[in-house]
């Protein structure tokens, strides 16, 4: 029935499956100037940030004598809370660019069970996300370090805590470019999705600081930017989760969007 | 082959397709006609399992399409709407669709060969002229080497040269015993391209039928007759069983009669003639009486006999 020169006559056996989304994942992720450019726009304001933070600090240290409360680790980090806006973008785009254009129904013509789809955009963005987050934390480390070293105490990877923050602060930036992958399966549409990650990151503290105080102590720990800032931290803060509890924490949400968003891929018209 | 038994959707209160119910034979052109808003593709997203049917199902070489194990193998589909990314090259987007359903890369540069794209492989797709999008559309539908064929609106914005590519184009992979299904607004465009046709109309199937049927049947001819005494020419004609119409112009529109008969008539009555010819309508006006949307149309033209 087909012509008998084409290659694709040689129909394997089995069926289409995960390793095939998979690697038309990572295509399409690699094939984007906006997954470059979101990648670059994370690297330049969590390490530029960074930086700046480290050095006003660092000088305030020295020259004034603003010492209580100065943890250089956590310094150093401090560009992650800008960082954390760009990476999700990323994970924002990786679907709602696929409604805004079409491509979803290309997607799906090739790979019907929506599942599936789901899953493949969930390991690749998770790596890359993963991948790139704990570099960025990094590379701001070591530059926010350099830069301390010269007027105030800095940290080492063997600083107690230090580790354990880096590795946090990049485990957090994963997480919540899933969380914002969640959010964009729900919501589809780019700019309405960005929306509500920026919310829940930026506007729900805002909402909580005008609540009585015993509000803000009892609440104040499950929201994501206050995780955040626990899993960058070396020492435990305090109305706040450990960072690992806090990992679980932002994990299960970042699962609960993404459930509740691929129910809704499946159900919905594409 | 494809099978729809009951197929129904609605969005919101409108219903888009209505208890449509076909199959589609491999070896021809199945050309899909009805005006805009008809529901077609609709309906083809419903076979590729892109909308959910609100009732019925619909079936592709016997399943349906979510449980295809290679659906790229057996299905290639050009949809309406873009479905590919401005951003991306024509060769990575089809690199991402082969790579889903284990297509070799070879693959990829044949069919960019064959729609002639080759040349531009490189080139983001956001750069492409209408015609190359339709093209790259095509070399989607064609990557998988697939037995079952469906496009929608395929010559959508294509130029005449276009148009005699794409209609070549089909006729051809159905000569090598492919199933095509192929939708349109344009019955002079099916009149070309199809073998067979399911008519649809509000989301209701009106026709399923050879094309050469189709055409016979809903082509309404009538006799144009000009005559300087047209009242004693259409009594005669009316006690013959004629049919007459006067057209805006004072001629006479002709049904039930033969040519030959009216100017017998004429000459028993030594009427003289001016004009005795032989009117078709034309197919897109058969297209729409039978589809209903057009009754300004046919009021205009006075080529309606008022027989149906
Ligand atoms: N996604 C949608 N949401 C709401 N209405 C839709 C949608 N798609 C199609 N329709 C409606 O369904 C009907 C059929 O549309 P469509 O299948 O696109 O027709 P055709 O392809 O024959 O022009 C139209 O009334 C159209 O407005
Ligand atoms: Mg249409």
């Amino acid at each position: 029935m087909t012509p008998a020169s084409s290659p694709v006559d040689r129909v394997p056996p089995g069926h289409y499956g995960f390793l095939g989304a998979l690697k038309s994942e990572w295509t399409k992720l690699r094939s984007l100037r906006s997954t470059a450019l979101s990648i670059a726009t994370m690297f330049v304001l969590t390490i530029g940030i960074g930086a700046l933070v480290s050095a006003a600090r660092a000088s305030r240290y020295a020259n004034h004598g603003f010492k209580s409360g100065f943890d250089p680790t956590r310094v150093s980090l401090t560009g992650l809370l800008f960082g954390q806006l760009a990476i999700g973008v990323l994970g924002v785009l990786v679907i709602t660019a696929e409604h805004s254009t079409g491509t979803i129904r290309s997607t799906l013509s090739a790979i019907p069970r929506r599942p599936v789809v789901l899953a493949a955009k969930v390991v690749t963005l998770g790596f890359v996300a993963l991948v790139v987050s704990e570099a960025v934390c990094f590379v701001a480390f070591f530059v926010g370090q350099a830069i301390i070293a010269a007027s105030a105490p800095h940290a080492t990877l063997s600083t107690p805590g230090a580790l354990r923050s880096i590795v946090g602060g990049g485990l957090y930036l994963t997480v919540l470019a899933l969380l914002a992958l969640g959010l964009g399966t729900l919501i589809r549409h780019t700019a309405g999705a960005i929306t509500a990650f920026v919310g829940i990151l930026l506007i729900l503290p805002l909402i909580l600081q005008s609540l009585p105080s015993s509000y803000i102590a009892a609440i104040g720990k499950y929201l994501p930017a206050n995780i955040g800032i626990a899993m960058m931290s070396p020492s435990t803060l305090p109305d706040s989760f450990s960072a690992w509890t806090g990992f679980a924490l932002l994990s299960a949400y970042a699962a609960v969007a993404l459930l509740v968003g691929g129910w809704t891929m499946v159900k919905r018209d594409a | 082959m494809i099978v729809a038994d009951g197929l129904s959707k609605s969005f919101g209160d409108n219903v888009a397709v209505d208890n449509l119910s076909f199959e589609i034979h491999p070896g021809q052109v199945t050309g899909f006609l009805g005006p805009n808003g008809a529901g077609k593709s609709t309906t083809m997203r419903m076979i590729m399992g892109l909308d959910h049917p609100k009732s019925g199902t619909v079936t592709v070489n016997g399943r349906p399409y979510h449980s295809l194990p290679w659906p790229l193998r057996e299905v290639g589909a050009l949809l309406e709407a873009s479905a590919i990314h401005p951003g991306r090259s024509a060769y990575n987007h089809l690199l991402t669709m082969a790579q889903t359903n284990a297509i070799p890369k070879a693959r990829v540069n044949e069919v960019l060969e064959l729609v002639g794209l080759s040349h531009v492989a490189r080139r983001r797709v956001g750069k492409f002229s209408l015609g190359m999008g339709q093209r790259l559309g095509i070399a989607v539908a064609l990557l998988g080497d697939p037995g079952v064929m469906l496009f929608d609106e395929p010559v959508n914005g294509l130029d005449p040269e276009g148009i005699r590519w794409v209609r070549n184009l089909l006729r051809s992979f159905a000569a090598e015993g492919r199933t095509v299904f192929v939708s349109s607004h344009l019955m002079s465009e099916m009149a070309l391209t199809a073998d067979h046709l399911l008519v649809i109309g509000k989301g209701k199937l009106i026709a399923d039928t050879p094309v050469a049927d189709f055409i016979a049947q809903s082509s309404r001819q009538f006799v144009r007759v000009r005559t300087p005494d047209p009242l004693s020419l259409t009594r005669s004609i009316e006690r013959a069983g004629g049919t007459v119409i006067e057209e805006s112009d004072g001629a006479l529109a002709v049904t039930g009669l033969e040519a030959a008969e009216i100017g017998d008539i004429a000459a028993s009555q030594q009427v003289a003639l001016h004009e005795l010819s032989l009117q078709s309508a034309s197919l897109e006006e058969a297209f729409m009486e039978i589809t209903g949307s057009s009754v300004e149309f046919r009021a205009e033209t006075g080529a309606e006999t008022g027989a149906r």
